[in-house]
C-alpha cells in the first residue's frame, strides 16, 4: 500500500501517529501530479510552493500535538472556488488572468482545518457541461479509459482523485456535476442540501441550484471532508443556520430497518441495461442487509431536464452579466465604444456552450416568453419537489442509477447539446428540489475491453447528509467496488 | 419550435454577445433544439401550482444591519481590471 492509495481517514491516522509527515505526503502527491496529471489534463494550476509551505506549517502543528483530523492532508479545489492570490479561472478564457482577491468560504474552512492545497482542478467552463469537454484548457481524460470523458463539470477533481493524484477534492453540483463524474470515475460524491455549504466565493452559475460538495474514495472520507466544509456563513444569504452533525460519528448507523424507495421513473428506456442490472444488484445487497425496499413513483420527474434547461440558463444569463470587461476578466483589443467592448469581450471570452446557455436564458426571460417558460418551469419545479416530499412520507431515502450510461467517448456527444443534456436526467431532480444526494460505486461494466465504473445514487430529505453517508458507508462495508483503482494508477 | 436568425441575432444583442457570421447558423440550430426540448413543459398541468421561490420552503432572505463591515481593498480588487487610473475603472468614452 503506497501513500497515494490511503484514504483520508488512513492518512489522518498516519499523520497523527507521525508515521509520515505532511511534507513527505505532499512531496509524494506533487511528484505523482507532475508525472501523471498532464496526460489526464486534470489540473489548471499546481500550487507546489504553497503546498510545501502548508505542509511544513501542518507538520509544526502536528509536532506540537495540535491540529485536527485533516491537518496535513493534501487536497485539490475545483477551479470554481476563489483562492486568495491564486489563479481562479473557472476553466474559461474570460477568467484566464483572474487572480482571486479572497478565499471562498469552502477554501477558508478546509485551510483552517489544516489541509494542504495541491492545486486547482480543470472543469467544464463555468461548470456548464457534463463531460469536461467545454473547458478552455481542453478536455479532461478518464483514468479508467483515456479515450473517454470523466464526466463533468467537476471532471478534473474526479480524474485527480480517481487516479490517486489527490486524496480528495472539492466539487460543485448544479445539475449533477459532482455525482455524475463520481459515478463515471468510481468515486463517492456528495451534493449536500441547498444552503448546507456556503456559496461565498464559489463562482456562480445558477444560484438557486449551485451547491458545493466533495469527491472522495470512500463515504467515510466524504463525511470527514463535508464536516469541515459545511455550516452557516453570514456571507451567503442562502446559507442555512442549521447545526452540522458529526457525520463521522453517525456512519455506524445500521442498514436494518432502513426504508428505501426505488424510483420507478429512473429505470426507463434511456438506462443502459447493464447499468440497470448493477444498480438492482446493489439494491438487493441493501435488502439482504435488512433494508426494506419498495417501489416509489415520482411522475413529474421526467420533466426535470426541460425544467432545468429553463431555470439554469435563466440564472446563468443573469449571473454572467457581471463579465463586462470592466472590473475583471477578458477585455477585447481596441474597443470602438462601450457596446462594442461588452459584445466582443464576452463573445471572445466565453466558449460556445456558455454562450448557448446565456442566450437560452436571455430568451426564456425576455418579454412575452417569461410566463410560458420561466414561470411554468418554476411551477413544474414545485411539482417535482412535491413528488419527492410525497415519497419521503413513505421511505427514508430514494435510490436509482446516477447516470444512464458509463463514461462515454470524448467527442461522442459534442455535436448535439440535447444528447449531452440528457446525461443528467437522473441527477437534476435533487438540485431542483434542493435535496442532498450521493453517488457511490456499485460495480463495473466491460466496454471496449475496459472496466468502466457505474454509480448508485441515493437522495434523501433536506439535511439528511448523515443518513446518506451512513447508508453509503454501510454499503461500502459489504462491497469493495470503491477500493478499485484504475489500471496504471495503483 | 424553430427560432429564426433574426430572433437569435436579437437575443445575442440583448445578451451583449458578439457572434460571428459563420457561427450564427450553429446557434440558430442548437437554440431551436433547446427551446423544442423545454416546450415539453407545456404538457404539465400546473393549474393552481405556486411557482417555486426557494428550494427550501420555509426560508426567507436574511436581513442585516446597515453597517459597514468591509475594509477598503480596492487596490487589490483593481489588479484584475483591464484599465484603471487614479483608483477608477476606465472604459471607452460614453458621452462625446
Amino acid at each position: 500500500m503506497s501513500l497515494h492509495n490511503l484514504t483520508v481517514a488512513q492518512l489522518a491516522a498516519g499523520l497523527k501517529a507521525r508515521r509520515f509527515s505532511s511534507l513527505d505526503l505532499t512531496l509524494h502527491f506533487l511528484r505523482r501530479i507532475e508525472k501523471m496529471a498532464p496526460a489526464l489534463n486534470a489540473f489548471v494550476t499546481i500550487t507546489a510552493d504553497g503546498a510545501l509551505a502548508d505542509a511544513r506549517a501542518a507538520d509544526e502543528r502536528l509536532a506540537r500535538g495540535e491540529g485536527g483530523p485533516l491537518t496535513g492532508v493534501p487536497i485539490a479545489h475545483k477551479d470554481i472556488f476563489c483562492t486568495d492570490g491564486i489563479l481562479t479561472t473557472c476553466s474559461s478564457k474570460m477568467l484566464s488572468n483572474f487572480v482571486a482577491p479572497y478565499d471562498a468560504t469552502v477554501v477558508e474552512r478546509w485551510k483552517a482545518a489544516g489541509t494542504v492545497l495541491l492545486g486547482k482542478t480543470n472543469m467544464d467552463e463555468f461548470a456548464m457541461g457534463s463531460s469536461n469537454e467545454t473547458s478552455f484548457y481542453g478536455p479532461v481524460r478518464n483514468p479508467w479509459d483515456a479515450d473517454r470523458v470523466p464526466g463533468g463539470s467537476s471532471g478534473g477533481s474526479a480524474a485527480a482523485v480517481a487516479a490517486c493524484l489527490a486524496p480528495a477534492a472539492s466539487g460543485t453540483d448544479t445539475g449533477g456535476s459532482i455525482r455524475q463524474p463520481a459515478a463515471l470515475t468510481n468515486l463517492t460524491g456528495i451534493k449536500p442540501t441547498y444552503g448546507r455549504v456556503s456559496r461565498y466565493g464559489m463562482i456562480a452559475f445558477a444560484s438557486s441550484l449551485d451547491q458545493a460538495g466533495v469527491l472522495t474514495r470512500s463515504a467515510e472520507d466524504a463525511a470527514l471532508l463535508l464536516g469541515a466544509m459545511a455550516g452557516f456563513d453570514p456571507r451567503d444569504s442562502t446559507s442555512v443556520d442549521v447545526p452540522v452533525p458529526d457525520y463521522v460519528a453517525e456512519l455506524s448507523r445500521p442498514l436494518a430497518g432502513l426504508r428505501v424507495g426505488v424510483i420507478r421513473e429512473f429505470f426507463d428506456k434511456g438506462l443502459e441495461p447493464e447499468v440497470g442490472t448493477l444498480v438492482k444488484d446493489a439494491i438487493e445487497a441493501l435488502r439482504a442487509a435488512g433494508a426494506a425496499i419498495r417501489d416509489v413513483s415520482l411522475p413529474a420527474l421526467p420533466l426535470s431536464v426541460p425544467t432545468y434547461y429553463v431555470v439554469a440558463p435563466a440564472e446563468c444569463s443573469s449571473n454572467l452579466s457581471r463579465f463586462d470587461g470592466v472590473r475583471f476578466g477578458h477585455r477585447c483589443e481596441s474597443p470602438r465604444d462601450l457596446l462594442d467592448m461588452y459584445k466582443r469581450s464576452r463573445g471572445e471570452g466565453f466558449g460556445a456552450e456558455v454562450k448557448r446557455r446565456i442566450m437560452t436564458g436571455t430568451y426564456v426571460l425576455s418579454a412575452g416568453y417569461y410566463d410560458a417558460y420561466y414561470l411554468k418551469a418554476q411551477q413544474v419545479r414545485q411539482l417535482i419537489a412535491a413528488d419527492f416530499a410525497r415519497a419521503f412520507g413513505e421511505v427514508d431515502v430514494v435510490i436509482g442509477p446516477t447516470s444512464p450510461t458509463p463514461a462515454f467517448g470524448i467527442g461522442s456527444k459534442t455535436s448535439d447539446p440535447i444528447t449531452m443534456y440528457l446525461n443528467d436526467i437522473y441527477t437534476i431532480g435533487a438540485n431542483l428540489a434542493g435535496l442532498p444526494a450521493i453517488s457511490i460505486p456499485c460495480g463495473f461494466v466491460q466496454q471496449g475491453g475496459r472496466d468502466l465504473p457505474v454509480g448508485l445514487q441515493l437522495v434523501g430529505p433536506h439535511f439528511t447528509e448523515s443518513l446518506l453517508l451512513s447508508v453509503s458507508h454501510q454499503y461500502q462495508q459489504l462491497t469493495d467496488w470503491h477500493r478499485r483503482v484504475p489500471p496504471g494508477y495503483e | 419550435m424553430s427560432l429564426t436568425r433574426d430572433q437569435v441575432e436579437g437575443i445575442a444583442h440583448l445578451a451583449r454577445l458578439d457572434i460571428s457570421e459563420a457561427q450564427m447558423p450553429v446557434y440558430v440550430d442548437s437554440l431551436s433544439r433547446i427551446i423544442g426540448l423545454v416546450e415539453q413543459l407545456a404538457s404539465a398541468d400546473t393549474t393552481g401550482v405556486e411557482p417555486m421561490a426557494h428550494p427550501l420552503a420555509d426560508q426567507v432572505q436574511r436581513l442585516r444591519a446597515d453597517e459597514v463591515t468591509e475594509s477598503d481593498r480596492h487596490d487589490k480588487y483593481q489588479r484584475n481590471a483591464a484599465a484603471v487610473a487614479a483608483g477608477l475603472y476606465l472604459v471607452p468614452k460614453v458621452i462625446d
